[in-house]
């Protein structure tokens, strides 16, 4: 099983798991393979579900350092 | 003036500090000059700062690169004009310069008007477009890349004080509060703005922490829109590395960095609205794809138990039809075998003589008088005794 990407894009994930139920809705897969597929289907919608639910995000500004290096401050939201 | 000091108290009005005049008798004085000397007269200029005032009047500048004249339109004149003039359009207007006392300004009364084809500005706006389609930057050319579903962090492109940003956040905040605001400050407006909005888009590209960008600033006039239609700035809007929301603030003109962003937005309010998802529904639609998900794995394995189920049915009755057939073998066979059994003779009244050990005694020659031997009939048997044999002659 191919495991979800912590950096895989939203739609990646959307886009697979709609692949996934297609998939299984059809006779061309295995009981194993539609075992396998179901049990990825979890795991990715595990990681989507995660992402919705990730904690409040503050403003922040985007300010360069003298070594050219970039920082976020905190601005109130 | 020093040849005349000594007769300053026949001086005439506002010659001498002592005849000085109020500012006042000075504009309207001025007035009556200016509206003497002209008469209707017909301008060539630009048109800018074009605003229809809530009391219908029209105000706006007519321009020509060295000069400007503030004119009005009174709603009453505005009949004789075919629609309101845009900002950048060249026309000709005819007025009355005149000079209005409370400002002491002058000002011309523009009742006709005749545009002229395209303001000087929108012609620059035309000629960076061109240069930007030579190098294929606009949207429509590079084909407008689509927006995140669910972007991580969201930075905004303007200045700090103004409205933009807020309207942004309040809108981010109201659609999905996990989503990351990054401000990326820069001056929108005034001469230095083209450079600051190039620092700052630089500064956004190379940092690459942001999944979507929003470059723009609220509403304002025409004159604040030219850092949007500055060439370098379009260049830099192109340069960013991740799909870019226009929010120029203006629905009537479009900007040179509405047409290089991927997506425009008349607002930035409706930019965050683009940029940024309404959590709620990116919920119901995960939801929605775990229900699909399950449905369609349980309607999977039972199909799968379902098709099990009938090939147990089919087997369980191929099985009774086989044990069925050889019962009816099997009985027909009885049959067969009863018609040919002795038993069958022996039902009609015949009996059949065995000795001790079983075997038929088929010949009265088998028998001597005293032999014991059985007699074997259809229901039973009766041991017998032999009491004479007689055997017939051939």
């Amino acid at each position: 099983m191919t495991p979800p990407r912590p950096d895989a894009t939203y739609e990646s994930e959307i886009a697979r798991l709609e692949e996934i139920v297609d998939l299984l809705a059809t006779d061309g897969v295995s009981l194993d393979e539609a075992l396998r597929l179901f049990e990825e289907g979890v795991a990715r919608l595990r990681a989507v579900t995660g992402r919705l639910a990730a904690a409040e995000e503050r403003i922040a500004l985007l300010t360069e350092r003298e070594d050219g290096s970039y920082a976020l401050d905190d601005l109130d939201g | 003036m020093t040849a005349r000091r000594q007769t300053d108290l026949f001086a005439a009005p506002g010659e001498s500090a002592a005849t000085a005049i109020p500012v006042s008798i000075l504009t309207e004085t001025a007035r009556d000059v200016i509206e003497g000397a002209f008469p209707l007269v017909w301008v060539r200029g630009e048109v800018t700062s074009f605003k229809q005032h809530r009391n219908g009047h029209w105000y706006f500048c007519l321009a020509d690169g060295l000069s400007q004249v503030k004119c009005v339109v009174w709603s009453r004149d505005q009949r004789r004009i075919p629609a309101p003039p845009d900002d950048g359009m060249q026309v000709v207007a005819r007025g009355q310069l005149t000079v209005y006392p409370a400002r002491g300004e002058m000002q011309m009364v523009v009742n006709a008007m005749e545009a002229e084809g395209d303001g000087l500005q929108r012609k620059a706006v035309e000629r960076t477009l061109r240069v930007l389609e030579r190098d294929g930057l606009l949207a429509t050319q590079r084909g407008p890349r689509p927006l995140p579903r669910l972007p991580r962090c969201v930075a905004v492109v303007t200045s700090p004080d103004g409205a933009a940003i807020r309207d942004v956040v309040a809108v981010a905040r109201r659609r999905a509060p996990n989503v990351r605001i990054v401000l990326v400050p820069a001056a929108v407006q005034g001469d230095g703005a083209p450079e600051s909005l190039c620092t700052a888009l630089q500064r956004l590209a190379a940092w690459r922490g942001a999944d979507v960008a929003i470059v723009g600033r609220g509403g304002g006039g025409k004159e604040d829109l030219r850092a949007f239609n500055d060439e370098e700035v379009a260049r830099a809007v192109a340069a960013l590395p991740m799909p870019v929301v226009s929010a120029v603030g203006h629905e009537v003109d479009t900007t040179v960095c509405d047409l290089v962003a991927d997506v425009r937005a008349p607002t930035p309010s409706a930019a965050a609205e683009a940029a940024v998802p309404v959590l709620a529904d990116l919920r119901d639609e995960v939801d929605a794809l775990r229900r699909s998900l399950i449905t369609a794995v349980g309607r999977r394995f039972s199909d799968a138990r379902a098709r099990v189920d009938d090939i147990a049915k089919a087997t369980r009755i191929a099985a009774q039809r086989l044990v069925e057939r050889k019962r009816a073998a099997a009985t027909a066979l009885g049959g067969r075998l009863h018609a040919l059994s002795p038993l069958a003779t022996l039902a009609r009244g015949y009996a059949v003589p065995r000795d001790a050990r079983g075997a038929t005694l088929g010949s009265a020659s088998s028998f001597a008088a005293g032999l014991p031997f059985e007699l074997l009939l259809h229901d039973g048997s009766v041991a017998a005794r032999a009491e004479d044999v007689r055997i017939d002659p051939r």
